[in-house]
């Protein structure tokens, strides 16, 4: 279950629009964080603020790159794999990424942190190779760079959990 | 140095302010057409101006514009496409990033030109910095009294939205947008009905790309004859071009219509990147035509690449060395594509999966030579899918076997990659 307040705010925001179901994805983005992917109780949450049947959520769901079925790490290293970041060496930084985590492509670590997708071009093609780690975007990855981020990201963790 | 006109106000690390854009001449255009120009002169000006659409098919803006009945069904409305996942494509992400309020006070005049009372900017999840970045100009356009209810005291109000997008290339395809603003699956849909007459909701829209609309102000401000006198082509005004791949300076940079491609990647990208030599270039995106060195003088516009048997498409420049593996770069286009196909129409949804795996095995060394009459005949069925993507990304194939048909042949009879150590 979703706190009251989460869901009257979310309520709100349906009925502000054209029509509820416009605010589909926004609605399933704010879910998805609470329950770190895109849970069957999600969907059945989300399909009642949105005045959709579970069936037609599921249609947007599984189109789209950013919601997320099955569960996933807390921070989702989004990796393009499109024609600038491709030549670029894309599949170094990849290769790397499954290295030190310790997954494959599709998979999540052993810790639960991280998961690692693929995804297409990001926009950053002039500083290719280039990923987005939850909706923040890095270009020009290095081993170093990639170092750099990682252990900020799992420092960052590890003080949310002692909180 | 060439006339600025979007990136006029570009600096190099930071977003243009409201006070900034007004203190070179922001905004004006919008209170002298909102007092004095109806609707009908704004379309006739941007039609002088010879406005084309930059979101790839080059469609004429005040055309489009007109398209919408004059006595169509209200609310009507706007939106702004600004969902670019075509790689190798960055300008609208740039252009976002460098003026906001050339957009927003572009969106309000289109959205005047057309009647519309509320506006959409539909941005993807990578560009979440993009999405945040235009919710907090709006509201300062909003506090400004340039947007929301009788903007400027007129009678006129426009709202405008960022309508967040959950990641998906076909969205940039103007009627799977609209779908995706509904909240509907994405697929495209093919006229009739047209979006300006039945688009969002069964009202009169109309789509337009972000750069497009940011031209829109300063012909306005500044007149069709200055518009035209940008260009070194006869499409008029200046375009954002990207170049990225083997150059020494990736980037986006605004230069006149027409410019040509080797001044493009000579002079502006600083020539090829130390070490690598040229061999290939997508001039306008994934979904156009590998050009060779002979056509490095061709023009960038809309006739330019077609004298060229090319399309302008984004005017995203990516550029290839002698050592990337062609095929190896179209198995990786044909892959996106394949990935990325919406699933609706099954010339797409089976025929580039089955190219892609006649490229991949050709990559592997597993090739025979009669998979290159395979891949001819599968380029000119996939024409026959619903919507432009899949011809879209026959394009790189076909060209690959036109231009470079000998690395190819090298593959099959190596069976092997010859660029792989
Ligand atoms: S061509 Fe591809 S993307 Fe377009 S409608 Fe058909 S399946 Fe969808
Ligand atoms: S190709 Fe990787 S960001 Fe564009």
């Amino acid at each position: 279950m979703i706190p009251e307040e989460m869901r009257s705010a979310l309520a709100r925001k349906a009925a502000s629009a054209e029509s509820p179901r416009e605010q589909a994805i926004d609605v399933m983005f704010e879910l998805q964080d609470h329950y770190g992917y895109m849970t069957d109780e999600a969907m059945e949450e989300a399909a009642g603020i949105l005045g959709m049947t579970t069936l037609e959520l599921e249609e947007l769901a599984t189109f789209y790159d950013h919601i997320y079925r099955s569960p996933v790490g807390r921070y989702v290293i989004h990796v393009c794999d499109s024609a600038v970041c491709w030549m670029e060496g894309y599949q170094r930084i990849i290769d790397y990424l499954c290295q030190r985590l310790k997954l494959t492509v599709g998979g999540t670590s052993p810790d639960g942190l991280f998961t690692l997708l693929p995804v297409c071009c990001i926009g950053y093609c002039d500083r290719a190779p280039a990923m987005m780690i939850n909706r923040n975007v890095y270009g020009r990855l290095t081993r170093e760079k990639i170092d750099r981020i990682l252990d900020r990201l799992i420092e960052h963790s590890q003080f949310h959990e002692m909180e | 140095m060439y006339p600025q006109v979007l990136f006029r106000n570009r600096k190099p690390d930071r977003i243009v302010t409201l006070d900034e854009y007004r203190a070179g001449g922001g905004y004006r255009a919008l209170g002298d057409v909102l007092r004095k120009r109806s609707a009908g002169e704004v379309c006739r000006v941007v039609d002088e101006a010879g406005l084309r659409g930059r979101g790839g098919a080059g469609f004429p803006a005040s055309k489009k514009w007109e398209s919408v009945p004059a006595d169509g069904a209200y609310p009507r409305y706007l939106v702004a496409n600004s969902d670019e996942m075509e790689p190798g494509t960055f300008k609208d992400r740039v252009l976002i990033h460098a003026d906001p309020h050339t957009i927003i006070e572009g969106m309000i005049l289109a959205g005047y030109a057309i009647g519309a009372s509320k506006a959409f900017l539909f941005v993807r999840p990578s560009y979440e910095s993009s999405a945040a970045i235009m919710e907090r100009e709006l509201r300062i356009a909003r506090e400004a009294g340039y947007l929301g209810r009788n903007i400027l005291g007129t009678d006129y109000s426009l709202d405008i939205v960022v309508h967040r997008s959950g990641g998906r290339y076909i969205c940039g395809e103007a009627s799977a947008l609209l779908n995706a603003v509904m909240g509907k699956r994405p697929n495209p849909q093919r006229p009739p009905p047209y979006p300006t007459v039945k688009g969002l909701w069964e009202r009169p829209t109309v789509v337009n790309n972000v750069e497009t609309l940011a031209n829109v102000p300063h012909i306005l401000r500044n007149g069709p004859e200055w518009f035209r006198g940008l260009s070194r082509s006869k499409t008029p005004g200046t375009k954002l071009f990207c170049i990225s791949g083997k150059v020494s300076r990736p980037g986006c940079v605004e230069l006149p219509m027409g410019t040509r491609l080797n001044e493009i990647i000579e002079e502006h990208a600083g020539g090829m990147a130390p070490g690598s030599e040229f061999k290939a270039c997508l001039p306008g995106g994934a979904s156009t035509y590998f050009l060779t060195r002979d056509n490095l003088h061709a023009g960038m516009d809309f006739d330019g690449m077609a004298a060229v048997k090319n399309r302008l498409g984004t005017g995203a420049v990516i550029v290839f060395d002698r050592k990337t593996c062609l095929v190896g770069a179209t198995l990786n286009l044909m892959r996106f594509f394949a990935r990325e196909s919406c699933g609706w129409c099954t010339p797409c949804r089976e025929g580039l999966p089955y190219m892609r795996d006649l490229l991949e095995r050709i990559e592997e060394g597993e090739g025979r030579e009669e998979y290159i009459p395979m891949l001819r005949l599968m380029s000119r069925q996939v024409w026959n899918s619903y919507c432009a993507l899949a011809p879209g990304a026959a394009s790189p194939v076909e060209s690959l076997l036109d231009h470079f048909a000998d690395e190819v042949h090298e593959h099959i009879s190596q069976k092997r990659c010859p660029f792989k150590d």
